[in-house]
């Protein structure tokens, strides 16, 4: 080549042209055109493995690289899109961002479309990168040509940030007020995105809006009703503005009716479907909460819904939201019962997308036009049976909403059925619907046992733990049933105890009424023959199998002690057990395994007492939307908390220092419980009454959940009384006492006694607190001396405002069997002026007719 | 004043094939690269699992789905809020219609090597999710002309260009 140039330096020309060879000798050599898109694609297409995929791809993207490097502008919009097509099989194109917005910059039309498209791809406003596209926009959105102004409109319409939108919602603006409808369309939907994103520039958006539904040409007429939606929506001031167009937007939707065939917006024979729809929609809005909008759509509306072709999908999609909008506004009655018997006639229709439609809306009608959707109950109920499980959801949820005490039995029968054969992922909503169902509605006893022993046997492994207490509640308080319901019970464990909710309410029950059973009470049914080794056989199987869950086996143990007082023949069958437990791994198990044989052998006296029969119990409704019927909150999680004998003990801690309050020489010191993290429950703490501490830790500072109240009792264990409130059966007439006042706090004892039970003395303290600053987290402990049993109540709360401007009160139950001298041991604690207070007592000064 | 989330909005919209290739994603509502992908994943799962006879709307996390195979593509929406499905249905169908007329007799490979066409064609049927013109004819012609305006743009090239010579 150097030859070449010397050869033709003499001319001009000639050494020009060898310059360019020569130079093009470099370029020959250093940069093959990139390859086309289409080139690329199929290159990609071709390869057979994953690996060789990405290896195609990193070579291509490595010479895209170096193509960006060299700042190529001719081949950098093929670059780009070339990216993109890898951006969308899933490798980073990261580095093709800034190349976006060159291209953005470009002043040819191809540049700047794939710039756009690339910058809506790979840009977002989380990288501040995007904001150097702000002023590309801008000079793009007052571009000679509108196809580019549209590609402006268009990205910022898609994606832009708060900040870009508020930089150029100006000119967003004065486009929506332009003549050219291609623009002005698309300004009207850019508008809408400018509102979502800085909703105070709403306003400015407003003058605009006069004309817009002036338009003829629907693409301007559809985005501009989308505007005054999002405006409508947006400020209740707009709203009201807006309402005056009802008239006008009647008239458009009765023209495209009424209108002839125009081709260039008819589907399948209707005109216009999504401005029609979109024009419903507003109307909707615009009609809620107002009669005389209302009143002024009233025709159209029974119009549009009589007249709408129902063959094909178009025509039901504007039917659907003729419904949606008559539901919602304030529409005459018969225009509703149009509404719901179009719902109605979609519930039958063979498409199945119509009748999930269906279902939906009924869902949301159901509760304001309930007899109205009665009517489609049993369309309804055959929903069930649906292979779509969307569908089948929507039918069970509308079922359940429909059940009354009319159609119980009836729908019962159908959700049981449905409860067998559903997929499991409905089964434990459908078992709780039916728990709530059968317990509204229920219409007998019977029934209602039996509902539940078919939900748990059918769908036993769904029922959600917490209706456990909840149904051993409902059965403890049935009490006709009992024998009935154990038998059932024992009958369904007996050949599968796998389900655990099932088991763990069977073994509660047998070991509750295992009496019942073995003596073959039942009246209900034929009553089975069982002996007493039966029935430990089936409740040991429950123990030992690797089925049961600890939770299960704990209901199975006690289940087990219980029956050392029902049964008569097998007492030593069941220490036996009992002592095996006290060395199990479960701590949960063996701690109580170890508490049971304590009762054998060192609390004999107090086991029959201990195990009696449970109480009605009283039940506490919560308020929540779901209904869900909540016991107290000792019942939950498992009722074998409250149930004698309690199994947790007292946090470690208090116990030690209660160790102190106890010297005296007649109270022996506490049985060493293994120390666990109790949570203090809602309600009460239980007594521990195998530890002759019988002290009780009120839990400090525990607020009650806000759902549930404090109003029901544990199970009062020692009388036998049901949790009803404190007694007055005799009146007073014992004199009250000052327990205790010193620095400031003053603590009062009143004494009432039962008539039924003599043995019981029940004591409310009183503290109050004479200084000038609360006490907080006040904690009362009582101990009393072994031959008598305590059982302290939860506090009023754990402040003891200053100036006596309140007290705390909290009551504690006494047995006294023996009638002996009543004394006691208290401890307080407390925290007054920032330190801690601490102080112990005797209270020696109780009045003869407190415990006599 | 907080941003609320609105009665209707669509999310997005994605094409993919029965073998799970993604040919087509828009996305109406910012979201980060990594949510997307684990977003496409995900639902494109969800969707090639359901049944041919079950209907075209599902419930996905907190959004409605609306869903339509046409030959070997699934069309997909997720709409928000309170949308009308069946409508949605129309748009997607609407879309179908206008890559038909686009492409002649459309199939999987026109979107697949013509992928920023089809994009070209959505941005003009669809802003922000909502339908710009509800005239077929009046959003074929723009693409029409601006396809026109690609081609004028492109100023004749020497062989030489061609072959990145010059």
């Amino acid at each position: 080549l150097s030859r070449g140039y010397k050869k033709t330096k003499c001319t001009d020309f000639g050494r020009k042209k060898c310059e360019h060879l020569y130079l093009m000798s470099f370029h020959i050599q250093r940069m093959p055109a990139p390859i086309r898109l289409r080139e690329l694609i199929r290159t990609i297409r071709t390869a057979r493995t994953q690996a060789e995929e990405r290896e195609m791809i990193q070579k291509e993207c490595a010479a895209i690289r170096s193509s960006f490097r060299e700042e190529d502008n001719t081949y950098r919009c093929r670059n780009v899109a070339k990216l993109l097509y890898m951006h969308m099989l899933g490798y980073p194109a990261h580095f093709g961002q800034l190349e976006c917005l060159k291209l953005i910059a470009s002043q040819k039309f191809t540049d700047k479309r794939i710039g756009y498209l690339g910058a809506m791809l790979l840009l977002d406003e989380r990288q501040d990168v995007h904001l150097l596209m702000t002023n590309c926009i801008k000079n793009d959105l007052n571009h000679s040509t509108q196809f580019v102004q549209g590609l402006a409109l268009c990205t910022l319409g898609c994606m832009g940030s708060s900040e870009m939108c508020r930089d150029l919602a100006g000119e967003v603006e004065k486009l929506l007020k332009t003549s050219n409808s291609y623009l002005r369309k698309k300004a009207a939907l850019c508008a809408v995105h400018v509102i979502r994103k800085v909703p105070e520039l709403m306003e400015m958006f407003l003058p605009a809006t006069k004309n817009l539904l002036n338009e003829k040409n629907h693409g301007v007429l559809h985005t501009s009703v989308v505007l005054l939606t999002e405006m409508c929506e947006r400020s209740p001031d707009m709203l009201a503005h807006f309402r005056k167009l009802v008239p006008q937007l009647v008239r458009i939707l009765k023209n495209l009716i009424m209108s002839g065939y125009s081709p260039e917006h008819d589907v399948s024979g209707i005109s216009d479907p999504f401005l029609q729809v979109r024009i419903l929609r507003l109307l909707r809005i615009l009609g809620r909460n107002d009669d005389d909008s209302s009143e002024a759509m009233n025709d159209i509306l029974a119009q549009v819904a009589t007249n709408t072709e129902t063959s094909k999908n178009v025509g039901n999609a504007i039917l659907y939201e003729t419904v949606l909008t008559i539901m919602d506004i304030k529409s005459e009655s018969g225009l509703r019962v149009l509404a719901i018997n179009i719902l109605g006639r979609f519930l039958l229709n063979n498409d199945k997308n119509i009748r999930y439609v269906a279902l939906t809306s009924l869902l949301k009608t159901v509760q304001t036009d309930h007899n109205a959707v009665q009517r489609h109950r049993s369309t309804i109920v055959d929903c069930l049976k649906d292979l779509d499980v969307s569908i089948k959801r929507r039918a069970m949820e509308l079922s359940f909403a429909l059940v009354n005490g009319n159609n119980i039995r009836g729908m019962m029968k159908e959700l049981l059925y449905f409860l067998d054969s559903c997929e499991p992922e409905f089964k434990a909503d459908c078992a709780s619907g039916i728990f709530l169902a059968a317990e509204k509605y229920a219409p007998s006893k019977r029934w209602h046992i039996d509902t539940i022993m078919r939900v748990l046997t059918t769908a036993g492994s769904y029922v959600r733990d917490d209706a456990v207490p909840n149904l051993i509640q409902l059965i403890t308080n049935s009490v006709e049933m009992h024998a009935y319901t154990v038998q059932r019970l024992y009958k369904a464990i007996l050949g599968d105890y796998s389900q655990q909710p099932l088991v763990q309410v069977a073994a509660w029950c047998i070991g509750e009424y295992g009496d019942l059973l073995v003596s073959g009470q039942c009246e209900e049914e034929e009553p089975i023959q069982v002996t007493e080794d039966e029935v430990l056989d089936i409740l040991e199987s429950v123990l030992i199998s690797n089925m049961s869950t600890s939770v299960t086996r704990g209901y199975a143990l006690t289940a087990i002690m219980k029956l050392s007082t029902r049964f008569t023949c097998t007492v030593n069958r069941i220490k036996k057990v009992v002592s095996i437990y006290g060395s199990s791994i479960d701590v949960e198990l063996q701690q109580r395994a170890v508490e049971y044989n304590a009762l054998f052998k060192k609390y004999d006296h107090m086991r029959s007492a201990l195990l009696e029969r449970m109480p009605v119990m009283e039940k506490v409704t919560t308020n929540g939307p779901t209904e869900i019927v909540q016991t107290n909150g000792e019942t939950e999680p498992a009722p074998l908390e409250t149930k004698p004998p309690p199994s947790g003990p007292q946090p470690t801690s208090q116990a030690n220092d209660l160790l102190d309050l106890l010297g005296g020489n007649d109270i022996t010191p506490v049985i060493p419980t293994a120390p666990t993290s109790k949570p203090s429950s809602a309600g009460g703490e239980l007594l521990d009454l195998l530890g002759d501490i019988n002290l009780t830790g009120a839990p400090a500072a525990a607020p009650a959940p806000a759902s549930v109240p404090q109003i029901s009792q544990p199970p009062f264990l020692l009388d036998g009384l049901s949790s009803q409130p404190l007694f007055n059966d005799i009146a007073a007439g014992i004199p009250s006492i000052t327990a205790y006042s010193k620095n400031g706090l003053k603590i009062e004892f009143t004494f009432e006694r039962s008539n039924t039970n003599p043995s019981v003395t029940v004591i409310t303290i009183q503290a109050s607190n004479s200084t000038e600053l609360d006490m907080t987290d006040f904690v009362f402990q009582a101990a009393v001396p072994k031959t008598f049993q305590l059982q302290l109540l939860s506090p009023s709360s754990s402040i003891v405002p200053a100036f006596n401007t309140g007290t705390i009160t909290q009551v504690i139950k006494v047995l006294n069997p023996q009638k002996q001298q009543l004394r006691m041991r208290i401890k307080l604690t407390y925290n007054h002026k920032g330190s801690a207070m601490q102080d112990l007592a005797e209270v020696n000064n109780f009045p003869p007719q407190s415990w006599q | 004043m907080l941003e609320e989330s609105r009665e209707e909005l669509m999310r997005f919209m994605l094409l993919f094939s029965r073998q799970g290739k993604l040919r087509l994603q828009k996305w109406y509502l910012a979201t980060s690269d990594k949510e997307r992908k684990k977003m496409v994943r995900e639902l494109m799962q969800v969707v090639l699992a359901r049944k041919p006879k079950m209907c075209s709307f599902l419930e996905w996390r907190d959004l409605k789905v609306v869903y339509k195979r046409y030959a070997s593509l699934y069309f997909c929406c997720a709409i928000e809020g309170q949308d009308n499905e069946l409508i949605t249905l129309e748009l997607i169908h609407r879309y179908v219609e206008l890559l038909d007329k686009y492409f002649g007799s459309v199939c999987e490979l026109d979107i697949i090597f013509n992928f920023e066409k089809a994009y070209f064609i959505l941005d003009e049927f669809l802003m922000g999710g909502d339908v710009q013109d509800t005239s077929k004819k009046s959003v074929l012609k723009a693409i029409e002309q601006a396809d026109l305006l690609q081609e004028e743009d492109e100023s004749p090239r020497s062989v030489l260009e061609e072959m990145g010579l010059a």
